[in-house]
């Protein structure tokens, strides 16, 4: 997992995503990499096209963690829109995390 | 506050905390390493306490120190700690303090799925390694308990946290809140800081608020079990230890002139002890407040600085009043030498006086103290609590070689009752005490003083006369004729008296002796007629003896002129007798 290949792979969105979204994470540990895929998932299921996710490992720019007030990881920021929204855990409960983002869930 | 360590087996490490009196307390410090919770109620001083262990690390063990706040931002701390003179700031621009405000916000938080506090401990490693910290706050921590919902696993996490920085080597001070009833904690947070729990207090006494520290628990050192009270003052946290304090200052024979000649001389003639401790007792206007006056007045003119703590009168009133009695404070005041601190005793409570007269002593180094008066200092408060905080003053002040003299207020006032037993049981602290008296007798009221007790010196027994007139202070015998004794005008009347009675019999005398003078002339003279007479006597007699004489020898003369001429005719005749 890399938050570079991520940041690649929504380029075409990069210009003005509805959605900016950070994950915080340390290290690439199986909790870690597990939010990062159900993250991932549930925005292409429910965001598609409309969302920027940067992935901070805090392991290596630990100075990142006060900026966002991080305490637990792994923590989800939801940056854009306004206002501030934290998730926290490894974002298992798809409804949950859709709670948290306030976004309406796309009818399947 | 450096304190040997008894030097038996090696005990625990432990990092002294530079707070006074705390680390006298726990012998030491807290236990190096290791982690200590420091709980109380709110607004009681943890953060304060935790503050300065940071603060006195940073700056004199050299031990950099990370604060991990959870309630106020850095802005609000670094504000409220600079009344006690801690720049946070400039620590932190040092890089000997780092600063972390750790805030969450329930409303904006949701969870789902595990998690852990991973990111609690890399923003606390990572404080800790840019400044190489040796010394974690972390304050306090149960914010957490109402910030995350989950816990089981913020449990968890503690448990991790504590053992993290014990591995890590950090002396920590984790607060937290006072729990209901006797928990020491609202979350339990002493279940998992096991090595050392300190406790602070603070609590209401007669409208005053008193705070109050004990070491609840020390794995593995001894520690003080009391309660001690703690302030916090200008220069930051210090706890007043009562029974730690030892009997162990330096003393000197020097003497410090009281500033009243006789009653120098009643000291043994030089005055009190330099550094000792004078207790001036007596009932409201007996002059208490003009001896210490002088005392310090007299201390300035000798080019030595004085403090007078005034609890009754304001500066401007005291050195009017003290210019009745000839003492002139005010040229001292503008000359540096002497500061006057005025204040009502209500004003805060006698540990923060304490506090207060610490750090008046500290900044201006002064030889001699007046703290006039102490009885309404510490008359106003619980009586058991008196004694230790004066001890703490008196300990304080000797400590420093400063002669210290306190005036105390007597209850009652007449003058032979014994006022000795208001005095707050504190002359035993005291070395020397002069007891002043009032005597009422024949409409006046009178001013006596004499020395109660002296510790160390021969001192006179006598009671004197204490006058006070506009050329100052004065001490007169007083008069101790037949069963009473005089002062005042009584004396004065008792002196006249007896002078013109010793005038009286020298005249008496002297006419006496004139009288004598007379009468032995008288008798002279008798003596001289007399022989007179009897000289006269005598001629008398020798006269009659030769008139008696020259008569025999003319009568002889003549009976033998007779029978000369007789002895013709007569001779005839008998021849012619003879013949017929």
């Amino acid at each position: 997992m890399s938050g570079l290949t991520l940041l690649a792979a929504n380029q075409e969105a990069a210009a003005s995503p509805k959605f900016q979204l950070r994950l915080y994470v340390a290290g690439q540990t199986a909790r870690s990499l597990a939010a990062f895929a159900n993250l991932q998932r549930i925005c292409e299921t429910h965001l598609a096209g409309q969302y920027y996710i940067e992935v901070i490992d805090l392991t290596k720019t630990p100075q990142l963690a006060a900026g966002d007030q991080i305490l637990a990881v792994p923590t989800l920021v939801r940056r854009l829109p306004e206002p501030i929204k934290k998730i926290i855990g490894d974002l298992s409960n798809e409804g949950r995390v859709l709670v948290g983002l306030d976004v309406q869930p796309v009818a399947i | 506050m450096k304190r040997k360590m008894p030097d038996s087996l090696p005990t625990l490490p432990k990092t002294p905390t530079g707070i006074e009196g705390l680390d006298e307390i726990t012998g030491g410090g807290l236990p190096a390493g290791r982690p200590t919770l420091v709980s109380g109620s709110a607004g009681c001083g943890k953060t304060m306490l935790a503050v300065e262990f940071l603060v006195r690390g940073a700056t004199q063990f050299d031990e950099p120190g990370v604060f991990m706040m959870f309630e106020e931002n850095v802005a609000e701390l670094t504000a409220n700690v600079r009344s006690l003179g801690f720049d946070l700031a400039a620590l932190e621009a040092q890089k000997k303090i780092a600063l972390d405000y750790v805030h969450i916000e329930r409303s904006e938080i949701e969870e789902t799925g595990e998690y852990d506090l991973e990111g609690l401990f890399i923003r606390l490693g990572h404080a800790i390694d840019s400044i190489g910290a040796k010394r974690v706050v972390l304050d306090t921590l149960e914010a957490l308990f109402t910030g995350l919902p989950n816990h089981a696993i913020l449990r968890a996490e503690l448990r991790r946290l504590f053992r993290w920085l014990k591995d890590r080597s950090m002396t920590a001070i984790i607060t937290g809140e006072k729990g209901e009833g006797n928990a020491v904690t609202r979350y339990g947070l002493e279940e998992y800081v096991a090595d050392c729990v300190i406790v602070l207090d603070q609590r209401i006494q007669d409208q005053l608020s008193t705070r109050r520290l004990r070491v609840l628990k020390y794995r593995g050192s001894a520690h003080g079990m009391n309660e001690y009270p703690f302030l916090i003052g200008a220069h930051g946290f210090s706890v007043l230890p009562i029974t730690s304090l030892q009997l162990d200052h330096q003393v000197t024979t020097q003497r410090v002139p009281t500033g009243i000649a006789r009653l120098d001389e009643m000291l043994g003639g030089l005055g009190y002890f330099r550094g000792s401790s004078v207790l001036v007792s007596g009932a409201p206007g007996t002059g208490k407040s003009s001896i210490a006056a002088k005392f310090i007045e007299t201390a300035c003119r000798r080019g030595e600085r004085a403090l007078l703590f005034a609890y009754e009168e304001s500066s401007a009133q005291i050195v009017r009043n003290m210019r009745s009695v000839g003492i002139d404070l005010e040229r001292w005041i503008k000359k540096g030498l002497l500061e006057i601190h005025a204040s009502r005793p209500t004003l805060q409570g006698h540990e923060q006086h304490l506090v207060t007269m610490h750090d008046a002593v500290r900044a201006f180094h002064p030889t001699v103290v007046a703290v006039d008066p102490i009885t309404n200092l510490f008359m106003a408060h619980n009586d058991a609590e008196v004694k230790p905080t004066l001890m703490r003053l008196i300990d304080f002040l000797k400590k420093e070689q400063i002669t210290a003299i306190f005036t105390s207020l007597t209850t009652g006032g007449d003058a032979m009752t014994a006022p000795e037993d208001s005095q707050v049981g504190v002359s035993s602290l005291m070395d020397t005490w002069l007891l002043l008296r009032n005597i009422e007798f024949n409409g006046e009221r009178n001013r006596t003083i004499f020395v109660r007790k002296s510790r160390g010196m021969a001192h006179s027994n006598q009671v004197r006369e204490f006058v006070l007139s506009d050329t100052g202070i004065d001490l007169v015998d007083v008069y101790l004729g037949g069963d009473r004794v005089l002062t005042g005008s009584a004396r004065v009347a008792q002196e006249a008296q007896e002078r013109s009675a010793a005038t009286l019999r020298e005249q008496d005398h002297q006419l006496k002796l004139r009288q004598l003078a007379s009468k032995r002339k008288a008798i002279e003279a008798q003596i001289a007629a007399l022989q007179a007479e009897a000289e006269a006597e005598t001629e008398e007699v020798h006269f009659a003896i030769a008139q008696e004489t020259l008569q025999e020898t003319t009568a002889d003369l003549n009976t033998a002129t007779m029978t000369q001429q007789r002895h013709v005719t007569t001779g005839l005749n008998g021849l012619a007798k003879e013949e017929r």
